[in-house]
C-alpha cells in the first residue's frame, strides 16, 4: 500500500472510531442534554420540591391570570397531553403570550403548582412580515403553511 | 486533484491570489453594502420579533460560514496530514482566526437577540453550548499551531485538532432536532422547505453570499501574509 493511501485509511479509521465514541456518549447522556422537560415528563417523574428543573411547552390559551399584587402571573403550560400550572413573580419577556412557547425554571411545589424563578420565551422558526401574518390569519391558514 | 496540486505551489498560489483578490474584495464590498441596505431598509419587521429580526441578517451568515470555515480547516488538516500539501498548513493558519471571528460574531449577535426575545443573554442549551465549543476549537487551533518551537510540529498538532473537532459540526446543526433547546430549529436548511417569508429570506441570502466572499477575501489575504512570513523565517534561519 502506498504511504499516502495508508495515511488516508488511518485518518478515516480513527475519525470513524472517534465519531462512534462521541455518538455513544451523547446517546448515554441524552436525558441530561435536554434544556427542559415537557409537562408529561414532569407528571410521570414527580420530581421532589428541592429539585430545580425547567419545564417547557405552550402557554395554554385563556389560562394567563394576573395576581392581585400586579406582579404575580399564573398560567398553564401544556404539551397538549399534560398540563402544568405555573406561578411566577416578576417581569415577563416580550414574547410571552398565550399560545406561545415558554420555558420556566424553578421547582415543583407540593401542591402541584410549578414555582418559577425565571421565565424564558421560546421563539419559533417562522419569520414573516406583519401583513403576511395578518393575511394568513384572515384566510384561516394560520401556522399551517406559514412562510410559504 | 490537478487544480489542488497546481495551487499547492506557493508561488503559483501567489500569482492566482494576486489576480483574484481585487475581484473578491470588490465583490465583498458591493455585496455587503447591498446586503446591509436590504437588511436595514428593505426587509420588513417580523410579525413577532419586530425590528429585532434584523440581527439575524448578521447572526445567521456568521454562523453558517464559521461552520463551513471549520469544515474547510479540517479539509486543510487532512490535506496536510495525508497528502503533505505544502500550502495547507499556511492556509489553515490564515483561516483559523477568521473562523474564530465569525463564530464570535455569531455568539455575540445571538446574545443581543436573546436578551429581548428570550429574556436572557445566555443559556446552556445544546445549540448555544456546541457553538461555544466551535469558537474554542478555533482558539485551540490558533494556540496549538503556535505552541511548538518548530512550526511544522505546530501545524500537524493543529491539523489533528481540526479533524477531531469535525464531530462538533453535525452536533451544532442537529442539536435543535435531537434535544429540547431554547434555540429555535432550522428555518432555511430543513426538509419540507423554508419557513422564512421571501421578503426576509432574500436579504438573508444576499448577506450569506457577502459573508462568504468576506471569508474568501480574508483567507486569501492572510495566506499571502503567512507565505511571506514563512519565507522571512526561512531566510533568517539561512542567514544564521
Amino acid at each position: 500500500m502506498k504511504p499516502k493511501r495508508k495515511r488516508l485509511w488511518l485518518l478515516l479509521g480513527s475519525m470513524g472510531a472517534f465519531a462512534l465514541a462521541v455518538t455513544l456518549v451523547l446517546v448515554a447522556l441524552d436525558d441530561n442534554l435536554v434544556f427542559f422537560h415537557s409537562p408529561t415528563q414532569i407528571a410521570d417523574k414527580k420530581p421532589p420540591p428541592t429539585q430545580r428543573l425547567r419545564v417547557g411547552g405552550l402557554v395554554a390559551p385563556g389560562s394567563v391570570e394576573k395576581g392581585s399584587d400586579g406582579l404575580t402571573t399564573t398560567f398553564v403550560v401544556t404539551d397538549t397531553r399534560a398540563n402544568l400550572k405555573v406561578s411566577y413573580r416578576g417581569q415577563l419577556p416580550d414574547l410571552f403570550r398565550e399560545g406561545q412557547g415558554v420555558v420556566a425554571e424553578g421547582t415543583l411545589g407540593t401542591d402541584g403548582v410549578f414555582l418559577a424563578r425565571e421565565i424564558l420565551a421560546k421563539h419559533d422558526e417562522t419569520y414573516m412580515p406583519p401583513e403576511v401574518a395578518k393575511a394568513l390569519k384572515d384566510a384561516g391558514h394560520w401556522k399551517k403553511d406559514a412562510g410559504k | 486533484m490537478a487544480g489542488m496540486h497546481a495551487l499547492a505551489n506557493p508561488a503559483r498560489f501567489q500569482r492566482f491570489s494576486a489576480r483574484a483578490l481585487p475581484w473578491s474584495a470588490g465583490l465583498t464590498a458591493i455585496l455587503l453594502l447591498v446586503g446591509l441596505y436590504m437588511a436595514f431598509f428593505v426587509a420588513p419587521p417580523d410579525y413577532q420579533q419586530k425590528e429585532t429580526v434584523r440581527i439575524m441578517f448578521v447572526h445567521v451568515p456568521a454562523a453558517w460560514w464559521s461552520m463551513a470555515g471549520y469544515a474547510f480547516l479540517a479539509g486543510l488538516g487532512a490535506a496536510l496530514l495525508v497528502w503533505k500539501h505544502p500550502l495547507a498548513a499556511l492556509m489553515a493558519r490564515a483561516a483559523a482566526p477568521v473562523g474564530a471571528a465569525f463564530a464570535a460574531t455569531c455568539l455575540i449577535t445571538g446574545s443581543f437577540w436573546g436578551r429581548p426575545m428570550w429574556g436572557t443573554w445566555w443559556v446552556w442549551d445544546a445549540r448555544l453550548t456546541s457553538m461555544l465549543v466551535l469558537f474554542f476549537l478555533f482558539l485551540g487551533h490558533i494556540a496549538l499551531s503556535r505552541a511548538f518551537d518548530s512550526p511544522e510540529r505546530g501545524d500537524k498538532a493543529a491539523a489533528i485538532l481540526a479533524l477531531v473537532g469535525v464531530i462538533n459540526l453535525p452536533i451544532i446543526k442537529f442539536s435543535v432536532d435531537w434535544w429540547n433547546t431554547l434555540h429555535q430549529p432550522a428555518s432555511v436548511m430543513k426538509l419540507g422547505g423554508t419557513t422564512i417569508h421571501s421578503s426576509i429570506l432574500i436579504p438573508l441570502l444576499v448577506m450569506a453570499v457577502a459573508f462568504f466572499m468576506l471569508f474568501v477575501t480574508l483567507v486569501l489575504m492572510r495566506t499571502e501574509t503567512e507565505i511571506g512570513r514563512r519565507r522571512l523565517e526561512m531566510a533568517a534561519l539561512a542567514a544564521e
